[in-house]
């Protein structure tokens, strides 16, 4: 096997952009995602079973098909439908978003939910609404808990982002498959791919600890 | 004299287990009340129903005048002169100690921050932990957490104080110095109900003493009486193995 370094050095500008637009897209995914998360996640503590359904369907969708098949949707029905024509960076972040705040979603709910019971209460017999012992008790104990299982998740995007290829987003996996097709060949378009990939999630999971650790 | 609280026909199940059946009691501004009996008998699930941590099924609460089981009644309002202090201290391990007094006074009661500081440390001097002010609740050994959660429950001023087996997680040794804190405030004529199994305290410090079982209070009355001449088969025996 001949493995030739010019062709990869000739593509890394485009390697290099397509990671700015990975990162970019995991990291308005995580964020977007866990503000809509966080409101999921409340709605599937509701107790009333009638207003608690919307929630519990939008997480059993999103955790129940395959992110493939979201993005071809978001990318050639929803977009196209509130946007007038399709984009794929549009497409992009409503896609990997709406998906990753079904995850976020279980994160919060789970998080909120082991804190002890007598943290809540001992709020509320201070006096503190329901909001208040929310806000200012159980909400700061869980999110301490939660940054594992979000770090997770960020990394996740990072590998999942690859999956906007298939719209032609131009992040990295999209110049891998370029590359490919100009030249026609595989090992060097794909390894250098997976290289930046295994990369920018190595250093996201020695961060991650680096910070659980200072917590 | 109007009583401060006045529970009538009180009823609480957990779905098809009625832990309360008929409980009916009058308690005086400034009486200390003791609750004793075996575990499982309903007495935190009692003490529970008077700030509504649970919701009874039926009967009436009224406490100060206002009545619990109203609809229209803000029931956080009521706990603002309803203090708690928990058998688990459940303080927030997230603030400090003197954060963790502060909060609700600062969040509840609109003081401003100063004032609540000003108040946390005069409570943290009368609990005896001046020194506690700026550690987390994790270097505290339970006899401080304990004495630091009664702090925390009297920085809202409340008019009642009540107690779930307060000393009842702490090692032997640690036992005495939340009982002291617990008899200054009897002293200073808080309203106070006490669940406990410490007999000492219940004698010296009771006004009366209610003895439950299975969800009913089986006999009460002051603690000479109760523990002197129980009436009661059932009161008998639980202070046989008791005491
Ligand atoms: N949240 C709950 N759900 C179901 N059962 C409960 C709950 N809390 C208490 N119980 C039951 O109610 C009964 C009385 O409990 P409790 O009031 O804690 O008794 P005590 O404080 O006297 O030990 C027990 O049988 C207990 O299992
Ligand atoms: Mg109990």
């Amino acid at each position: 096997m001949d493995f030739n370094f010019d062709i990869i050095w000739g593509y890394l500008p485009l390697f290099l952009r397509g990671t700015l637009y990975t990162i970019g897209f995991s990291i308005a995914s995580i964020v977007l995602g866990s503000i809509l998360g966080l409101g999921i996640g409340f709605g599937r503590m509701l107790k009333n079973p009638l207003w608690r359904w919307p929630f519990d369907v939008y997480v059993n969708i999103f955790r129940g098909t395959p992110l493939y098949v979201q993005i071809l949707i978001v990318h050639f029905g929803l977009v196209p439908l509130f946007y007038g024509s399709t984009n794929a960076l549009i497409s992009g972040v409503v896609a990997l978003s709406l998906n990753s705040a079904a995850y976020a979603a279980e994160i919060f709910r789970a998080g909120i939910q082991s804190v002890d019971s007598g943290q809540r209460e001992a709020a509320l017999s201070l006096g503190m609404t329901r909001r208040q012992s929310m806000r200012f008790v159980v909400l700061p104990q869980a999110i301490k808990r939660m940054v594992p299982a979000f770090g997770n998740e960020f990394i996740v995007l990072v590998k999942d982002s690859s999956l906007l290829a298939l719209v032609a987003a131009p992040e990295i996996m999209y110049w891998g498959n370029t590359m490919k097709g100009q030249y026609m060949r595989i090992w060097e378009p794909y390894l250098t791919a997976a290289v930046i990939y295994f990369i920018l999630t190595y250093s996201l999971n020695k961060l991650l600890a680096y910070i659980e650790r200072r917590m | 004299m109007e009583p401060i609280i006045s529970v009538r026909h009180l009823r609480k199940s957990f779905g098809s287990h009625t832990v309360l059946g008929d409980v009916s009691i009058d308690i005086n501004s400034r009486e200390v009340v003791v609750v004793i009996g075996p575990s499982g008998s309903g007495k935190s699930t009692f003490l529970r129903c008077l700030n509504l941590l649970e919701q009874p099924q039926g009967g009436e609460i009224v406490i100060e005048g206002v009545n619990l089981m109203d609809k229209k009644t803000r029931i956080n309002e009521v706990r603002t002169e309803v203090g708690m202090v928990f058998q688990q201290f459940n303080l927030f391990p997230h603030k400090k100690v003197i954060e963790n007094i502060m909060l609700a006074p600062i969040q509840v009661r609109k003081w401003p921050e100063e004032q609540a500081r000003h108040k946390a440390l005069e409570l943290l001097k009368k609990v005896g932990l001046a020194e506690k002010a700026e550690v987390y609740p994790a270097s505290l050994s339970g006899g401080q957490a304990q004495r630091v959660a009664i702090a925390r429950a009297l920085a809202m001023e409340p008019k009642i104080m009540l107690f779930d087996e307060p000393t009842s997680a702490l090692d032997p040794e640690m036992v005495g110095e939340v009982l002291a804190v617990m008899k200054d405030l009897a002293r200073e004529g808080m309203t106070m109900v006490v669940v406990t199994h410490e007999m000492g305290f219940a004698r010296e410090v009771g006004d009366r003493v209610l003895f439950m079982e299975q969800g009913a209070i089986v006999e009460e009355g002051p603690p000479e009486a109760l523990f002197g001449n129980p009436q009661h088969v059932r009161t008998r025996e639980f202070l046989s193995k008791v005491l």
